[in-house]
């Protein structure tokens, strides 16, 4: 019998290549190594109605216990995987010792990247990223009155959206010049900025922290404009790295995430690499590029999925993605390298269409799901609509 | 707990017990009945969670779930509705809720 298909990291791509694999009608053995202890589970919900609302962990798995029974998936939890040994194709599994696959599926995602500031340690400076830290941020806002939240990027401004609502005092501290930078258009941000503020959130443009404040518990920080902002809370938002480790110690390129080629496969045939932790050549501008979206993680699962089925198709879904800040932004596309925006709304809801050469990249859209969906509807075809389709 | 029941597109129907306030969509998943994607979880930005109702004791279509039914994978009738924008209650005890022959 076949070694089957071994899949490094339990979230949502690794349990969606899973679930393709068997829905595509994949008949060997197929183990998802986890390093958490929780079946596979959605993330989006823990900055936005888990931090409001009451519900346990349980609430955000993609599916019951008997899901993975049924379909022959077997889940290897609270299970790290240490080493690829590509030469005799085995994974060194802690708890567990070695386990031999005929294909292998790097799945492991991203981790937020850490401040690197005295103080960064202290117990109430918390990040999010797991369902346990959710629960932990959860319990912490709780007792906390005021929060300062270092990012302004989508984690951040959905934490500062969730944190205003249980009634804390919230400050954003966000080092570019506008919020969401590297991600939205300027009027995006204008938007968000006025929004956040609207609702009592104080925003800090243009400025980094030099310090935490406080020896046992942080008290507050210290901004480059060298003002002390007191603070019970402090959840750092500053961005996440790619987890690439095991692939470069198994000889994969890597450079800033794990490089695949159209089919996701790494520079080892019968190694792929999807979600987070990938970098792939999209089909959608921008070269070689990695995503933090669970549209990307399940399609590339899906499509990874499709490879190893020997049905192989490049990989070309339209992104798109999503923030919920309490104001409802959806992107379709990538629109990070536009030359020129059309905005069409009005000031409730608006939709900022993206052009690169005088064709549609991508649209920004705020509080208009229509919008998006047309959007993506066009993006998928294959003639691209042209700057001059669009009245200002 | 309420029970509602599921009738997949070749016409099985599956009883599933809900959780107070839970979604139709999460229903479904959490009774492991087939033919439910949801890949944004229930955020009503996907529009693979889609079902058809016809009952009417369900509360109607919001705006936001108005728009994004125009995004499903097999066309909108009168009766499509996103599931994770459902919550099941006593009040929709025995709710008859189809689904599609496709989420994608
Ligand atoms: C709080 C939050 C909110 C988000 N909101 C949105 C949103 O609104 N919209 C959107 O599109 N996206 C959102 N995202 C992003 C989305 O959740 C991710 O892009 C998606 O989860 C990526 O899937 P993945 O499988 O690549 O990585 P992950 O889901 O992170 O899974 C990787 C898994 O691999 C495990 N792992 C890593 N190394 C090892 C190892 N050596 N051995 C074993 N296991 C290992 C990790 O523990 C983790 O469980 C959000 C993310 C977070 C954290
Ligand atoms: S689960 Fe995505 S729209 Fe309902």
């Amino acid at each position: 019998m076949s070694a089957g298909v071994v899949v490094l990291g339990a979230g949502q791509a690794g349990f969606q290549l899973a679930a393709s694999l068997r829905e595509g009608g994949y008949a060997d053995p197929i183990t998802l190594v986890g390093e958490e202890a929780e079946p596979p589970y959605q993330r989006p919900p823990l900055s936005k109605v888990f931090l409001k609302g009451g519900d346990g962990p349980e609430s955000l798995s993609f599916r019951p216990p008997s899901f993975f029974e049924r379909h022959g998936i077997a889940l290897r939890l609270a299970t790290r995987a240490m080493r690829i040994d590509r030469e005799a194709a085995r994974v060194l599994t802690e708890p567990g010792g070695w386990l031999s696959y005929d294909r292998l599926v790097l799945a492991t995602g991203a981790r937020n990247r850490p401040l690197a500031l005295p103080g960064a340690a202290l117990e109430n400076v918390v990040a999010l990223r797991g369902a346990e830290d959710g629960l932990a941020l959860r319990a912490a806002l709780a007792r906390s009155r005021r929060v300062v939240i270092i990012g302004g990027g989508f984690l951040g401004l959905e934490v500062a959206s969730s944190a205003r609502a249980v009634g804390a005092e919230v400050t954003v501290i966000e080092a570019g010049e506008r919020l969401m930078g590297r991600a939205v258009s300027p009027a995006v941000s204008r938007h968000f900025l006025e929004y956040h503020r609207s609702r009592g959130v104080v925003v800090e443009l243009g400025q980094t922290i030099s310090a935490i404040l406080g020896e046992a518990r942080a008290e507050g920080v210290t901004t480059t404009e060298d003002r002390d902002i007191p603070a019970d809370l402090i959840v750092v938002a500053v961005g996440v790295v790619p987890n690439t480790e095991l692939a470069e110690a198994a000889g994969l390129a890597v450079d800033r995430g794990i490089i695949v080629d159209h089919a996701l496969r790494t520079s080892h045939p019968r190694i792929h690499a999807i979600g987070d932790c990938a970098r792939f050549p999209s089909a959608h501008g921008g070269g070689l590029t990695r995503l933090e979206s669970v549209q990307n993680a399940v399609d590339q699962a899906r499509c990874a999925a499709a490879d190893i089925l020997g049905k192989p198709q490049p990989y070309e879904a339209v992104p798109w993605f999503w923030s919920d800040q309490g104001e409802r932004l959806q992107i379709a596309g990538l629109t990070a390298d536009a030359e020129e925006t059309v905005t069409q709304g009005g000031p409730e809801a608006f939709s900022v269409y993206c052009f690169r050469n005088g064709v549609l990249i991508g649209a920004e859209s705020v509080n208009r799901p229509a919008d998006h969906v047309k959007a993506r509807r066009m993006l998928a075809g294959g003639e691209r609509p042209q700057r001059a389709a669009f009245a200002s | 707990m309420p029970e509602i029941i599921f009738i997949q597109a070749d016409g099985t129907r599956r009883p599933a017990t809900a959780q107070d306030g839970e979604s139709v969509m999460r229903a479904a998943l959490s009774n492991d009945v087939e033919g439910i994607v949801a890949e944004c979880g229930g955020a009503a930005a996907c529009a693979t969670c889609h079902v058809f109702v016809d009952d009417p004791r369900v509360p109607p279509v919001t705006p936001i779930e108005d728009e994004m039914l125009e995004a499903t994978a097999v066309p909108r009738e009168p009766g499509s509705r996103l599931g994770c924008q459902i919550f099941v209650s006593r009040e929709l005890e025995g709710l008859e809720v189809r689904l599609p022959e496709t989420q994608l």
